[in-house]
This record gives structure tokens, sequence and C-alpha cells, in this order.
């Protein structure tokens, strides 16, 4: 894809149009998001097993409103590796150690089953501060 | 029919010990007795890293955290919060001042963590630039470039108080103002990305998952000083950091957002990978600086410093990757926001990799001024097997022991050095009982003097004697007099050696010996150690 250079009206108005893309992707029919973290530790601990599992799995059920991403470390390393899901009108879930046999309960239970899956969630470490301008650490306390 | 709500109970090996299987099935039961096994899944987690206050449960999507639950509580919770919609205020974690409830922003702050430098790693994809300008990715580039003034900037950096996160601590206004002061037909801007401290690997992570936020730091800083050119000086053994910050550049250029007159300003910049072959001396500022130009890796007596006289002559800001993360929210939010961050001399967070002998071990952010205390017991968990703690090793082959007398002690750069260690790149190396000092001195004191580059005396030969002494102790043939060897090596080291590397060489080995003498006198032979007596 060939991008023009952009001004800066044409900046503002990429990250207007991506800014509520991100964290819920609703186009191209893809409703659900699981993003995979593969940092170089993650990738140590087996996510690239986890990732390729996880799109057969995907496939062998035809689950095409399925959006697959990556991202860096969570700063989970000590459950690697992890992956984040996103059903819609589900709390969002990170899962830790999940191997090629969770990520398959994943997909079964979690997505198709829209039930969570036992033992392996985890918390984000921090808040995300694009939104958390009232957090109590930037408000002297 | 899919669960309205999700009953999560914590179920770390320290939760474990506190009742919380028992308190899972309990849960469990009441669930069932009141009809709601289709409404309600129940489920066991790992570890929420705060396990002071376990065990704990967490209801979704109500983000309702409760704390100290026990096996008792189960019957009231599920009848009143599950069933009735109503949250067990009593058993709700409260951080003072905060409503927990409703808010999960708020209740993150259970965690200890906030993210500045990390803000983007595991949320954007690294490989997607609009994922980083969706997330107000660039904005401070904007900013910078339409409305503030190169001392504007200056300003803002100055008000936020931020220091250099790779070691020495400068301030990191000074260095610009100094490069932009300078009068010159070139100016250059260099990212230190050359970690090479064992156990760390902060860089590595920001520079894998959140790559854009580099680009536009240094385009930041270009603008400030006047540069139009820099560079990433990146150890090859990082080939991912290094694909993705490639990948980041390409991007940013097609985009327009590196290159000639970037988003139609003035303002043009590029950046060009430099790759290091590993050496650790080469993080040195002067020494990085004559291998991007090619030369051996040497550092060179200071001043004049690369601020004034840097690559190829010319005024250079170096700046480490965690600091640079830092600058662009610096500009957005305003110095005064990160300043309200941390303690009164060290400003904004840290970045931590806290490894070794601890439950929870991963890549942490927190408020400078953190106990060490809560970074071990709160975000890490504790030591598996309930062990005793016996240290913990900071600022890596640089800097030295934290003991137990001190794991309350309140971290920032001169606390960390007052107690003989420093905040060095941000390594955290826990120790407990079973590891002796001798050999984590011994360790560091190895990696430097494989690392030591040989131009000055004191480091090339002062790093190998205290390896050999060092050595000597460890197989038990010491004499006390080999103990006042060290000390007396080390501090000559310090005070005469060339650069950062041969001066902070000693510090594992004398802090060991300043906290844990006693373990040194015990590898010493009980009739040598009456004989000194």
């Amino acid at each position: 894809m060939a991008q023009k250079k952009m001004t800066l009206e044409e900046l503002r108005k990429l990250r207007e149009e991506k800014r509520h893309s991100v964290q819920v992707r609703d186009t191209e029919g893809k409703t659900i998001q699981v993003t995979v973290g593969m940092g170089t530790s993650g990738i140590a601990a087996g996510a690239k097993e986890t990732l390729q599992t996880l799109v057969a799995e995907l496939e062998k059920h035809q689950l095409t409103n399925v959006r697959v991403r990556q991202s860096g470390g969570l700063g989970l390393e000590h459950a690697e590796p992890t992956i984040e899901v996103r059903v819609p009108k589900m709390p969002a879930v990170i899962y830790g150690r999940v191997t090629p046999d969770v990520v398959r309960r994943i997909v079964n239970h979690h997505i198709i089953g829209r039930e969570l899956v036992d033992e392996h969630i985890y918390d984000r470490p921090a808040a995300d501060i694009l939104d958390a301008g009232d957090h109590p650490i930037v408000n002297g306390e | 029919m899919p669960y309205a709500s999700f009953c999560l109970v914590c179920r770390g090996t320290a939760c474990e010990s506190s009742k919380a299987d028992t308190l899972y099935d309990e849960i469990k039961q009441h669930v069932a007795a009141n009809g709601l096994n289709d409404q309600v899944q129940v489920l066991r987690t790992g570890c929420f890293g705060f396990c002071e206050q376990g065990p704990i449960v967490k209801v979704l999507p109500d983000e309702a955290f409760y704390v100290q639950v026990v096996p008792e509580d189960a019957e009231e919770l599920v009848h009143e919060h599950l069933l009735k919609g109503r949250p067990v205020e009593r058993l709700i974690y409260r951080e003072p001042g905060v409503h927990a409830l409703g808010n999960i922003d708020q209740i993150s702050f259970y965690q200890k963590q906030f993210r500045v430098a990390l803000r983007n790693c595991g949320f954007i994809d690294p490989e997607i630039i609009e994922e980083y300008i969706a997330r107000e990715g660039y904005v401070a580039l904007e900013k910078v470039l339409f409305e503030m003034s190169p001392d504007d900037v200056i300003r803002e950096l100055e008000i936020s108080g931020l220091r250099g996160r790779g070691g020495g601590g400068y301030l990191t206004w000074k260095k610009w103002k100094f490069t932009k002061d300078a009068q010159s037909d070139q100016k250059y801007i260099v990212l230190n990305a050359d970690e090479g401290d064992p156990g760390a690997y902060m860089d590595r992570s920001m520079l894998e998952g959140d790559p854009h936020s580099m680009i536009e730091a240094m385009a930041i800083a270009g603008y400030t000083v006047g540069a139009d050119t820099g560079y990433v000086y990146v150890r090859a053994e990082y080939p991912l950091a290094i694909k993705r910050l490639r990948t980041a550049i390409a991007q940013a250029e097609e985009y327009g957002l590196l290159g000639d007159n970037i988003l139609g300003s003035d303002f043009s910049f590029r950046i060009e990978i430099r790759l290091g072959a590993g050496a650790f001396v080469c993080g040195e500022e002067t020494g990085l600086l004559l291998s991007i130009q090619g030369e051996r890796g040497m550092p060179v007596q200071r001043p004049p410093y690369p601020a004034v006289k840097g690559l190829w002559g010319k005024p250079t800001v170096i700046n480490n990757v965690e600091t640079m993360a830092n600058v662009p929210v610096i500009i957005m939010r305003g110095g005064a926001w990160f300043a309200k961050i941390g303690t009164e001399t060290s400003k904004g967070t840290k970045v931590f990799a806290l490894t070794g002998k601890v439950r929870n071990s991963g890549l942490i952010e927190v408020p400078m001024g953190i106990k060490l205390r809560e970074i071990v017991y709160n975000i890490g968990g504790g030591i598996p097997g309930d062990k005793k703690f016996k240290a913990v090793q900071s600022g890596g082959p640089s800097g030295g022991m934290i003991s137990y007398e001190n794991l309350d002690t309140e971290i920032d750069f001169e606390t960390l050095t007052a107690l003989g260690s420093m905040m060095g790149s941000g390594g955290l190396i826990v120790m407990d009982e079973d590891d002796s000092m001798v050999d984590v001195a011994r360790f560091y004191l190895d990696f430097t003097v494989d690392e030591s580059c040989g131009k000055c005396v004191p480091c090339r030969v002062g790093g190998r004697q205290i390896l050999h002494l060092l050595e000597k102790i460890a197989k038990g043939e010491g004499t006390m007099e080999d103990i006042q060897r060290i000390e007396e090596i080390g501090r000559t080291m310090k005070e005469t050696s060339l650069c950062g590397l041969g001066k902070t060489a000693p510090n594992p080995a004398l802090s060991a010996l300043r906290y844990f003498r006693d373990e040194f006198h015990e590898k010493i032979p009980a009739e040598v150690r009456e004989d000194a007596v």
C-alpha cells in the first residue's frame, strides 16, 4: 500500500478514525479480537506454537469473525505465553501459560462457548494511562 | 445461555496457603445452592500479585475487587453480590481516598504499577503504525512542530525533572540544552539501546513492543536541538527488536513522519540503525559513539561531553531507550503532570526487570519512591517455597546489594546510591537464603573483567585482581588480608578508572562486603581467621 506523505490534517483525521477501532475492532465483521504477546521472551516460552495452534483452531471451526493480532510483552513474563481475548459483552481477559492445549480450550470454551477458561486467567499489570488522567498517583496521593 | 457474571478466585501459591481452595469450593457450593449455576461461572485464576491482601476475589464484569476473603465470607458474597447485585462493601479493597467500585483505572492501583514508558507495550501491534497513532501516537511531535519552540520543549523537560534512565541519572533537559546551545553546522541524536546488564531487558521490550515511541521521541529531540539525523545503536543480539524498529522507521518515512518537511513543516529528520556486536563497554556513551563511527569501542576522557563534542566531533544528544519513552508523554501531558509522580529528586516512574527468586518475575514499571518490599512482595508475590529473603541485587554489574534491613527504603536515584548500589538500568535480582554472596560478587566481577576494554590500568588490572581474590576466598583459601585488599583495590578503581565501567565494577564486591561480611569471613579457614585476630 503506497501511502502518500501526510499533512498535519491527514494525521489528525487518521488518528480520529483509528482511535476507537483499535480496542474494539468491528471492521470487516471481525467482532472478536485475540492478541498474542510476541516479544522475545514470549516467543521463547512458546508463543509461536500458541499462535499457530490458535490460527489452525479458528480455521477448523470456521470462525472468520476473529481478528488475531500480536503485541510486545505485557510484563507477565512468569506466565508466558500470554494472550488477551476480547469477546463482545464479555469481560476482556488475559490468559497466561497458554500452551497449544490451553489455546484450543480457549477457542472452544471462551470464543465458542462464551465461558472463561479455568486456572489460566491473569490480570493486566497496570491501568492504561490513556484513560487514567485522574489516577490517584498523579493527584499527589 | 451465556453467563452474566464471572467470579474469579485468586489461586496464586501464596493465596493457596491462606485457604483459597476452601474459599473456591465454598463459593461454588453457594452459587449452586442459590440456583446461579447458569448465570455465574466460578473460576480459579493465576496470581494477582497482591498476596499480602489475599485471598482475592474479583467479580466481572462489575470489576469488584475483594480482599482478605475467608471461606466464611462466601455465603454473604454469593447471596448479596451475585444473587442480589449488591457489592459487599466491607470486603472491597480501598486505597485511601479512592472509590474502588466501578472504576477500573482506580482499582488497578492495587497493583502498585503505573505505566508511562511501557504505556503501549502489550496494547498495540508494534508492526502497525496506525495502532500507535490511534493511541495518541505522534501527538507530541505534532505539538512541538506546530505549537512549541525548542526552548518551550526544554522548559517542559525541566519542569518534568526527567533524569536519564540508563544509569547516571543526569537531567535530560540539561543535555538537550547544551546541545541546542552549541554552535555547529551538524548535530546528532543517538538512542542508546545497547542494553547489556545481565538480567535487564527493558530496552528490548520497549523496542519490541512500542518502536514508534522511540522514533517520535528522537524526532522531538532533533527538532529541539537542531539535529536532522538520528542513530539507534542497538545490539545485534536483539534481532526482533531490530526488525520491528526497521519496520517502524520504514512506515514513519512512508507516512511523512520521518524524512523531509515532516507533516508539511520546515523540520526534516532521518533515523539510521547501527548494530553493536555485544560489547558491554559500548553502552558507555563515548565508547558507543566511537563504535558508530566504525572504530573500536573504547571510552575516552570526558569532558568534552558528547552534548558539545560527540559523534564525529559534533554536538550529540545521547539518551537511553527508557528516557526517550517518557518524552512524548511529558510533551503531551506536560512536565507538571510528570513531576507529580515520584520523589523530590527523582521524578516519574522506573521500569525494572524483576527476576531471580521471586514468584512473579517480569518487567514492571513503578513510581519512583516505591519501597523495595512492595516490589518483592506485592508485585513479585514473594519468594518461592517461602524461603527467607536475603538481598536484591540492583543496577547489574555496576550496582550492589540491598539487604533485608533496607527493604523499606523508598527507592530513587539518591537512596540507592546511598545504600552503595545504584539505579543502573533497572535490573532487580532477588536472592534468597540459599544464595552465596561471595558467588554473586564473583559472577559480576567475572562479567566486568571480561567486558573491560583494557584501556586504563585500574579497570584492566584492578578488576582481574579482585576477581582472583574472590575466587581464592570462594575456594576456602583466602585470608583476612585478601578481604582488605579487595576493598583497597575497589576504592582505587572507583577513584581512578577512566569510565563508568571501571568506576562501578567493584560495587558488587564492595557492597557484598558491606552487608554480608560474615559470609566472606566464614569462607576463610578458621586457623587463618584466628591468626589475624
